[in-house]
């Protein structure tokens, strides 16, 4: 199957910033895609470049096999675009503001409704634009992505601003639009959106791709420690030492004590045998752990 | 419905919802048409006052039958005598030098101006009677030459005034605060041309005019301002449409140069006010210097008030307009480049 996104060797900048500095991705049909990086990384600027909102300064994006730059009419029907920062029109409400998008693609009114009420937003209908809270003109955005059905999605970190339960009901709509065929691209800061959506990720930095793969390959590939911790008090710093193997680091700060080990089966073999387990937590590597091995740096999203 | 019918409702609900741009394009040009329309004219006269300049024997042996018609007042200074008809505190002057008598009148008050000229008409005829060789002649005189009463001239000035500042500020603003809050970014990435986006524009805008000049023109034709419309008055209608398009060309051109909804209607404003005053949509040019009525003909508003009022007050041929409404489109059309040249979707 073909790849419907194409990106080749981008690079823009802006006076010294080099906001894009030579990135190259594809997407395939059909696939969830994540781009993640702190700010600034560069996530907005690679995703308008590939919208065809920005030019870039140099290098190639095919999207559905046609050039985005400058405004190419075949695509527009064909791709849903959230912006970072909500655009609506003045003084519309929630109601109105969906169904001119809808228009605008051919879409029926009726569409734009029901549209509005998978993002839960039937009981705002009425309220202008302008009044909306911060998650809710999220959400309205959004839906005014998806409105017209388009094959192919982007979103610049939609998970922005929602609430704990408006972003699940967001990730399962995206999971769901996701497996009924359509390719989704999105930005995120947060490291689990990223870990369960997403069938690849890219991690950015600085205007790079560091790595990109399946999120659970990137964790495996790392070489990464396992951490357990137990409760300051319920095994000695010495004690934990003797039982855990030589290269293991342990820490206690006063709360709980960590241990950092690469061979977790034995700790925590030796740990149950002891009846020391009060407190117990056991924490994977994560995405999180993959960006601080590549960049030497905590994430600070 | 269409890209372009939905765009125009957008932009139409947009701005009956905003209560200062409802308040900016009519209630507050309806302020000044009640404030120069209602305050001048407001001092009409009850009795037909006729100023009599010098000695006028006829009149003095008819007076006593004309005491209740009309008001003589007399004095010696015809120039101001002159100025007091224009004004509309009198009705007439008359002078008499030997047998010729002299009637200068005012037209503002239409049924005045013909009785009075009636009366004097039937006092000449009267002493002619008396005297066998008929002696005394009368010649009678607009006291305004061609200016007109206040709310007459008032009327297509603010109108054209309204409408422009309308145009450009719509457009001005629409354009600003759709880059500003990137509705004109999110439009590119949805299948619209830009006709369809600045046509929905231009259709709103005409609109609004259109609603403009029929509350205008309701409120001036009321019996307490009085505005008489000539026949050709229609013909306003296709001014009104040039003056929008020019208009909005200029607002988008203040559009393009902004950086903020603010500043997109303070250019509009520095260039829409100092032109209305110099064009003459608030004062007659009539009586400003040469070289002003000169240089005003570099505005197109100029123009288009010039157009508004032969064809509405006037009451000149429709035709006489078509001159004016062909330079109100060339204006527009040279400015509408330029601003299709400095057109930016997005601030980036
Ligand atoms: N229009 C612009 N003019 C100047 N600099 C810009 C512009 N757009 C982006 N930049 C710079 O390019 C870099 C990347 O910005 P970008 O918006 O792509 O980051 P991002 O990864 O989307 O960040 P965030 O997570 O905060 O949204 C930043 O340093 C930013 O300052
Ligand atoms: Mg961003």
């Amino acid at each position: 199957m073909g790849s419907t996104i194409i990106v080749n060797d981008l690079r823009k900048h802006y006076g010294q910033v080099h906001a894009v500095d030579g990135v190259s991705f594809s997407v395939e049909e059909g696939e969830f895609f994540g781009i993640l990086g702190p700010n600034g990384a560069g996530k907005t600027t690679t995703l308008e470049i590939v919208e065809g909102l920005r030019q870039a300064d140099s290098g190639t994006v095919e999207v559905l096999g046609e050039r985005p730059w400058p405004r190419n009419h075949k695509l527009l029907t064909r791709i849903g675009v959230q912006l970072q920062a909500t655009s609506f029109f003045e003084r519309l409400t929630a109601r109105e503001q969906i169904r001119t998008f809808a228009s605008l693609y051919g879409t029926a009114p009726k569409k734009a409704d029901e549209m509005l009420a998978t993002v839960g937003l039937e009981d705002k209908a009425d309220t202008p634009a302008e009044k909306l809270s911060g998650g809710q003109a999220q959400r309205l955005s959004i839906a005014c992505a998806l409105v017209h059905d388009p094959d192919i999605v982007f979103l610049d970190e939609p998970s922005a601003a929602l609430d704990p339960q408006a972003r699940r009901n967001l990730w399962d709509l995206l999971r769901r639009l996701n497996e009924g065929g359509r390719t989704v691209v999105l930005t995120t800061h947060y490291m689990d959106e990223a870990e369960s959506l997403c069938d690849r990720v890219a991690i950015m930095d600085q205007g790079r791709i560091l790595e990109s793969g399946p999120p659970a390959a990137l964790v495996r590939g790392l070489d990464a420690v396992t951490r357990i911790s137990l409760e300051t008090g319920t095994i000695s710093v010495a004690k934990a030492a003797e039982l855990a193997s030589p290269d293991d680091v342990i820490d206690d700060d006063g709360v709980s004590l960590t241990i950092a080990t690469r061979t977790p089966a034995v700790v925590l073999t030796a740990l149950a045998e002891r009846r020391l387990l009060t407190g117990l937590q056991v924490r994977g590597a994560t995405l999180e752990d993959v960006f601080l091995n590549l960049t030497g740096r905590e994430y600070r999203a | 419905m269409t890209a372009f019918q939905s765009l125009s409702r957008a932009m139409l609900f947009g701005y009956l919802r905003d209560k200062s741009a409802l308040f900016f394009s009519i209630l507050f040009p309806l302020m000044f048409l009640v404030l120069f329309g209602g305050v001048f004219t407001g001092s009409g006269v009850s009795k037909s006052q006729v100023v009599q300049v010098g000695a006028v024997p006829v009149l003095d042996r008819a007076a006593g039958e004309l005491g209740d018609v009309l008001e003589i007042k007399k004095s010696n200074d015809l120039a101001a005598a002159q100025d007091e008809v224009k004004k509309g505190d009198s009705v007439a002057v008359v002078t008499q030098q030997g047998d010729a008598l002299r009637l200068y009148f005012s037209a503002a008050d239409q049924v005045r101006a013909a009785t009075v000229q009636g009366v004097f008409r039937q006092i000449v005829t009267q002493a002619n009677s008396v005297g066998v060789p008929q002696k005394y002649t009368l010649a009678t005189q607009q006291a305004e030459d061609d200016s007109l009463e206040v709310i007459q001239y008032v009327t297509p000035g603010l109108l054209s005034w309204a409408i422009a500042m309308g145009a450009a500020f719509g457009a001005a603003a629409t354009l600003v605060t759709w880059r500003e809050k990137r509705i004109l970014r999110r439009l590119r990435l949805a299948p619209v041309g830009t006709g369809s986006i600045v046509g929905a524009r231009v259709l709103v805008s005409v609109v609004i005019a259109l609603i403009q000049m029929a509350i205008f023109l309701s409120v001036a034709s009321l019996p307490f301002f009085g505005l008489q419309l000539a026949d050709a008055w229609w013909m306003a209608i296709p001014l009104i449409i040039a003056g929008t398009l020019t208009f909005m060309a200029i607002g988008m051109v203040a559009g393009g140069l902004a950086k903020s909804a603010e500043a997109a209607a303070g250019i509009s404003n520095l260039i829409v006010l100092p032109m209305a005053f110099l064009s003459g949509s608030f004062i007659p040019l009539d009586s400003a210097p040469g070289w002003l009525q000169t240089l005003s003909n570099v505005f197109p508003l100029k123009h288009l008030n010039q157009g508004m009022v032969d064809v509405m007050v006037r009451g000149q041929g429709a035709l006489t307009a078509l001159p004016e409404l062909g330079i109100v489109l060339a204006f527009g059309l040279v400015i509408g480049l330029i601003a299709v040249k400095i057109f930016r979707w997005d601030s980036i």
